[in-house]
């Protein structure tokens, strides 16, 4: 049980981080971050890796399977297409992000 | 396995700490997200830690597992990694919300054949932290949460991806007796839910129903939504999938799966209340049929309103050229149409010629305009446009008082000022850019045809606005000429 409430705690807590991270997006990146979510909860994947070895039977392995492309899928494309979008932002009179982030010391707004 | 190194590496507390850093990362990388200069690599981060998490899951598996698992564990990666991919590096930016749409539908597929595979073997993983017991209850509510929300949202974007592709009409869909229909499948799916918790009945066999079930709701609640109402279904999708993937996490007893679906669970739910909000309508209203339910009165209606049959004047690309060369401010205000005529490099081109003479250009970008919050601003971005010549609607609205033209592209329901005038409008209180305040407007439009939402437009009606017909793509191309040329 104790493990439980523990659980919960953790989903509770982020819950409100996400809301106190998102609250500050501006409309302009409400696509990419619609779309680097969406990669995220491809975590999901996680789940198919964690079931794989107990399952048993071909239908099982074969629905896992599936699970785990599906999940990969949502991974890799949802960050490859944000990533692709984020490129394009650009500012007038400033070099393309890309080069930008390298020489920016001052990280991740928060 | 006799090595220390190997033990070590797939020690739980190692695996733990990996955890930790891994959705650490994926906190830092949202954080990053929020600001145009930071997102790129904010985005990275996210990565990194996504793929940190998946390793550590191999790590520990492998300790289990024979090699038969880790082949089939590759091949489903393999394969996702072969159809993600490429679609991820074709598809057009036009093509956006479909792509997004889609891929939020796998991931729920994935939560929902996870719950299937589950309950049909009845298992819980040996790493959880109840292995030794049998199947508690809470695994059972949480993985049918997931099996639930997942299906719905697998189903409900492949229909919203139909509908964006094209393939489906993208008109609302509706059956008599609709929400009467989508109440009682819900109610059969939460109930069957509950009697599988409860009962000793066959699991494999009931959620494999309960599947269905939720599959069809997904179905019914999506196809009456009308196209205009697209951008917020995805973005609520979105956060139902990030939800069933943290019932998944809470079941399996996977602290990164839980952090990650409930922090996207959570940004969804935020994002899709601001998007309702900015067009005036609640979600409840929006999922109880949306548009569905308004647009056939006042479309039909539109033609024998005495008011409307106003003339429409029509207009050529080289007096819009003129027009637009002597003006000081010139305010392009670009919409779904723009998209489809893939106009935006040719948006951009004429945006320089008219620097070039020295009129300021500036770009007002409705939230909801396109199929997608923030769709205008990703294609202008491709097309290269300054992000800071893109004004929001707040700050764009008070310069259209001292704009000389206001050009508008393939934009309609944004625009329209019924939303401010008539209360009888299905569109009415939805805030819009005001550019009717403005010395002139020019839209361009393919057709009189109505807007995706199938309202009429007052502003075509009045006097200073003048229409170009044609595809916005070939009409703005022509416009950049005669600039050039004058």
């Amino acid at each position: 049980m104790n493990n439980l409430v523990i659980d919960i705690a953790v989903l509770v807590l982020a819950g409100f981080v996400g809301y106190t991270v998102i609250s500050k997006v501006p409309n302009t990146l409400h696509t990419p971050l619609m779309s680097g979510t969406n990669a995220i909860h491809g975590i999901v994947v996680l789940g198919g890796l964690l079931l794989m070895a107990e399952s048993s039977g071909f239908l099982e392995k074969l629905l896992l399977v599936i699970a785990v492309a599906f999940g990969t899928i949502n991974v890799i494309g949802g960050f490859l297409v944000t990533d692709r979008m984020l490129g394009m932002f650009k500012s007038k009179d400033k070099p393309p992000l890309r080069e930008a982030s390298s020489d920016d010391d001052s990280g991740p707004v928060a | 396995m006799s090595l220390p190194a190997t033990l070590f590496l797939q020690s739980t507390n190692f695996i733990d700490a990996a955890y930790i850093v891994a959705f650490s990362l994926l906190i830092y990388g949202m954080t990053g997200l929020t600001g145009p200069r930071t997102a790129v690599r904010g985005n990275k981060i996210a990565a990194v830690g996504m793929a940190i998490a998946v390793i550590a899951t191999l790590l520990r598996q492998h300790e289990f597992s024979g090699s038969g698992t880790v082949w089939l564990i590759l091949l489903g990666i393999a394969i996702g990694t072969a159809i993600g991919i490429p679609a991820a590096l074709r598809v057009k930016m036009t093509a956006m919300p479909q792509m997004v749409a889609i891929f939020n539908g796998v991931g729920g597929g994935a939560v929902a054949l996870i719950a299937w595979v589950e309950f049909r073997h009845g298992f819980v993983p040996t790493t959880h932290p109840f292995a030794s017991g049998g199947f508690p209850l809470r695994v059972e509510i949480f993985e049918l949460f997931g099996a639930i929300i997942g299906s719905v949202s697998f189903w409900g974007s492949t229909v919203a991806f139909g509908k964006l592709q094209e393939i489906l009409p993208g008109r609302p869909i509706k059956l008599p007796g609709q929400g009467l229909l989508n109440l009682g499948l819900l109610t059969i799916t939460v109930a069957s839910a509950v009697i599988l918790c409860a009962g000793s009945h066959s699991q494999a066999l009931f959620i494999v129903g309960i599947l269905v079930a939720a599959a069809l709701l997904g179905n019914m609640v999506v196809l009456p939504i009308g196209g205009a109402d697209m951008p917020v279904v995805i973005s609520l999708l979105n956060a139902c999938t990030g939800l069933s993937a943290a019932a998944t996490g809470l079941a399996l007893g996977n602290p990164v799966m839980i952090v990650a679906g409930m922090i996207v669970g959570a940004s969804g739910t935020i994002l899709t209340n601001q998007m309702a909000t900015a067009m005036n309508r609640t979600v409840p209203a929006i999922i109880a049929g949306g548009f569905g339910g308004v647009v056939a009165a006042p479309a039909g209606a539109a033609g024998s309103d005495p008011t409307r049959s106003g003339t429409v004047r029509s207009t050529s690309a080289q007096d819009v050229a003129i027009q637009l060369s002597y003006a000081r401010l010139v305010v392009i205000a670009p919409g779904y149409g723009m998209a489809v005529a893939q106009a935006q490099h040719a948006v951009r081109e004429l945006e320089r010629a008219l620097e070039a003479k020295g009129v300021e250009v500036k770009y007002a970008i409705h939230p909801v305009a396109g199929r997608m919050p923030g769709h205008m601003n990703v294609l202008l971005a491709e097309a290269d446009v300054p992000y800071d010549l893109l004004r929001e609607m707040d700050d764009i609205n008070p310069e259209f008082s001292r704009t000389d033209v206001t050009l508008v592209i393939g934009a309609n329901d944004v625009t329209n000022p019924a939303a401010k005038n008539e209360p009888g409008s299905p569109i009415y209180g939805m805030p819009i850019l005001e550019v009717d305040r403005s010395g002139a407007v020019v839209v361009l439009k393919r057709s009189m045809a109505s807007g995706f939402a199938g309202i009429d437009n007052p502003l075509f009606y009045e006097p200073k606005t003048s229409m170009l017909f044609g595809d916005a793509k070939a009409s703005v191309s022509e416009i950049t000429a005669e600039v050039q040329s004058l």
